[in-house]
């Protein structure tokens, strides 16, 4: 009896000495990293079978090392966990995923390739935080650019951290603009609304800034479905385009271009995401001095992107290509931080008209439509020299920096009426 | 002019591969009255093996090894799946081969991979075949392999030099067509066995009442024409991509192809093949639209009307659904196909 007595008390005295302990510890902390210890979960909603499925694992173990890297060190101390789910590039697989992510407690939800998929979401984060006070999710945009998201269809739950096609098409074009043997373009995308809108834009932002270009033919095609784009260089090189304007990703860029050197065309290509996995191994050799990549960062930053670049490349053998996931980790931090605390809505208001520095200079979310504002590089397909040192997928090839455009150059209005909740 | 005959040459192509696929299956079809779902399947395998094999030891053996793993793993399948199932009669047998494509399919995933992998032509087939000159000056001219550059360039700024390459993995892809092609022909008409075949065809229980064993002359064709299926995906597979979706893509056509040419028919299959090929090939091309169509009778269509997306459809755009459309067509107007005999 005794002996358990005393045994009790010496258990409890541990207890209050560890107690002691553990209070004294975090209040130190509490002054540096007000929410040491919280573990924040992020559902990761994106392909990782079928055609894109490529493009979806690079992305996750790019989340994954970008997490790491936040975990070490952001602001408000928290730890940042990945729920990974696979969409296969389906809205309804997304909404599937949406609703387990929600049942597993994730209030915060990434997405980003296909604004298809994205459109869904948004509808349906929309219904979801009206139906449910106080259990919201913010949707973090880190790839679909869809220019409706910030626009017609914009919501104060939703923050894109890429860049809008009308803002790359805005830098696009003022870079054909100073381009005089640009004279004819072929429009070639996908047919779903980023491929639909780069097509939209291009015409708009061509006949304004060169009215004297021609568009000698435009053509749509189905997402993620064509294997054989000979019939489309075909008919491209028949209607005498000297430049295409694509807004394609994946494999339908890498075929695209594989198709196109096979048959010879020799044009210039103005893209997007030429630098997504699979399509710098087909541009090779081929693609040198005529590919150009319009996007928030580029191959040689140098500083700190070059270098995770180098650490991912060494970890994964894969080359590091979507940074927008930086600015949402920067972000989320500094927001977490400011609040002191984790609750979406708290997180949401703080991020609004958030200026910060990112991977890519001075950006700041537009408090108007949440679209970050951001600059934007051109560059070109070329050799690795000793200015452009970092090659992509082992090809010797990189990208070659051209002309660099603040955020200013890029910026395109909105027509956003948020809806803010009151 | 060079525009035509690279587009009629890349839906020749395209139309052969698909021929390659749908010989099997209607061979297969017309012998056992089963459309073999998994026939689609097999091409994957056969791409996916062919990427094992050519690996390991090159695209040349790989090219040779995978039609006869293909092969035999469709025979196998007919003596120990189909022909127990035989005697349910043919939706069973059906319903076999359905599961059949589900089941390869998850083990292609489990064993390759749920993305594409890199399965390249061999260093003899990566540049073009052969090139298409078309000068304004000197017309039409065809230079074996790849053009030199001089020849490509106009010195003069008014002459008009296009050169098309035409790639020579789908100048291999229409020879190997081709001579499938005639070895089949030869082979069923010039052969014994294929005599045995053709009159398993349509007589079994007389072909087998004089002594053959028509069982077995089903299993041969079916892994035959599995076979045929795995050799098209080592080629389809190098020239296109090798991924995990290529059979649910490449299966539905097929069977436009099989029906649209008639059930059981082999030279209603080649039709059908070489003209859906075209068909798809040249659509791209052409970008009429019903509202062009409006326009141009001289209808000046209201601004409702010029928003509709359906009416600004182009036929590029609907290329895609172009077999399917001529498949319902088919069955509407010909249900036994362009060159079918059966009218059930």
């Amino acid at each position: 009896m005794s002996f358990k007595l005393i045994h009790r008390a010496k258990g409890l005295l541990s207890l209050a000495v560890g107690v002691a302990l553990v209070v004294s510890a975090s209040v130190a902390h509490a002054q540096a990293k007000p929410l040491a210890g919280q573990t924040v979960k992020l559902a990761w909603i994106d392909p990782l079978t079928g055609l894109m499925g490529p493009v979806g694992n690079n992305q996750l173990n790019t989340v994954r090392f970008m997490a790491e890297k936040y975990n070490a060190s952001n602001p408000a101390g928290v730890k940042f966990e990945i729920v990974p789910f696979d969409n296969k590039l389906s809205p309804t697989e997304s909404l599937n995923a949406l609703k387990s992510a929600i049942d597993q407690g994730v209030h915060y939800i990434m997405q980003g390739n296909g604004s298809s998929v994205a459109l869904a979401l948004v509808d349906a984060i929309n219904k979801h935080n009206e139906r449910n006070p106080g259990k919201e999710v913010l949707y973090m945009n880190t790839a679909a650019v869809d220019p409706d998201l910030t626009n017609s269809k914009c919501s104060y739950w939703h923050f894109r951290f890429d860049a809008d096609t009308s803002m790359k098409m805005e830098a696009m074009t003022a870079f054909i603009k100073d381009m005089p043997d640009v004279k004819n373009v072929y429009l070639l995308n996908q047919n779903y609304s980023h491929g639909v809108q780069v097509a939209k834009y291009a015409k708009e932002m061509l006949a304004q800034k060169r009215p004297d270009i021609k568009i000698v033919g435009e053509d749509l095609h189905p997402l993620a479905q064509v294997r054989d784009f000979a019939p489309y260089i075909a008919k491209i090189k028949a209607s005498g385009a000297d430049t295409v304007i694509t807004g394609n990703w994946g494999t339908d860029l890498s075929l695209l271009v594989k198709a196109a050197n096979e048959a010879g065309y020799n044009g210039k290509f103005f893209t997007y995401y030429a630098t997504v996995t699979g399509t710098p191994s087909a541009l090779g050799s081929a693609g040198a001095g005529r590919v150009y990549v319009i996007g928030y960062a580029h191959a040689n930053m140098g500083g700190q992107p070059t270098q995770w670049m180098k650490e991912f490349n060494q970890k994964t053998d894969d080359d590091m290509y979507t940074f927008a996931y930086q600015s949402m980790f920067e972000m989320l931090g500094i927001a977490m931080a400011k609040t002191k605390s984790t609750d979406p809505v708290k997180v949401a208001a703080a991020m609004e008209g958030l200026k910060f520095k990112s991977y890519n200079g001075d950006v700041e979310m537009r408090k108007s439509d949440h679209q970050l504002q951001q600059p934007l590089y051109m560059t070109v397909w070329q050799k690795t020299d000793a200015k452009f040192p970092y090659q992509l997928e082992k090809t010797g090839m990189t990208q070659a920096l051209v002309k660099e455009y603040p955020s200013y150059v890029s910026s395109t209005p909105t027509s956003c009426q948020m809806k803010r909740p009151s | 002019m060079e525009f035509f005959t690279i587009s009629m040459l890349n839906g020749l192509s395209y139309g052969l591969l698909l021929f390659m696929l749908s010989s099997g299956l209607t061979l297969i079809f017309s012998m056992m009255g089963v459309l073999n779902f998994a026939h689609a399947s097999f091409y994957m395998v056969g791409a996916y093996v062919g990427y094992t094999v050519a690996s390991i030891a090159g695209f040349w053996p790989g090219l040779v090894i995978a039609p006869l793993v293909v092969g035999a793993l469709g025979a196998l399948f007919e003596r120990y799946f189909l022909r127990r199932v035989h005697k349910f009669g043919h939706v069973p047998e059906l319903l076999i081969t359905f599961g059949l494509a589900f089941v390869i399919l998850e083990l292609v995933q489990l064993i390759w991979g749920r993305t594409a992998v890199e399965f390249k032509p061999p260093e003899l087939l990566r540049g073009p075949a052969f090139t298409l000159v078309n000068s304004s000056l000197d017309g039409l001219q065809v230079v074996a392999g790849a053009a030199p550059a001089a020849l490509c360039q106009a010195a003069d700024a008014a002459v008009r030099i296009v050169c098309s390459p035409f790639p020579a993995t789908r100048g291999f892809m229409m020879l190997v067509a081709l001579l499938m092609l005639l070895a089949l022909w030869l082979m069923l008409t010039r052969t014994r066995i294929g005599l045995v075949i053709q009159s398993a065809l349509t007589h079994p229980e007389m072909v087998e009442s004089l002594g053959h064993n028509v069982p077995r002359v089903f299993m041969m064709v079916f892994g035959a024409g599995a076979a045929l299926a795995g050799l098209a995906g080592v080629i389809g597979g190098s020239t296109f991509v090798t991924e995990p979706a290529m059979a649910a893509a490449l299966g539905p056509v097929l069977f436009v192809v099989v029906v649209v040419g008639g059930m059981g028919s082999l030279a209603g299959a080649f039709l059908a093949s070489l003209l859906i090929g075209v068909i798809q090939t040249f659509a791209i091309a052409v970008d009429y639209s019903l509202l062009g169509l409006i326009q141009s009778i001289g209808i000046k269509p209201g601004a409702s009307m010029a928003g509709n997306s359906l009416m600004k459809l182009t036929v590029s755009q609907v290329a895609p659904i172009l077999p399917y459309l001529f498949l319902v067509l088919i069955l509407i107007f010909r249900p036994k196909g362009l060159l079918g005999t059966r009218e059930d």
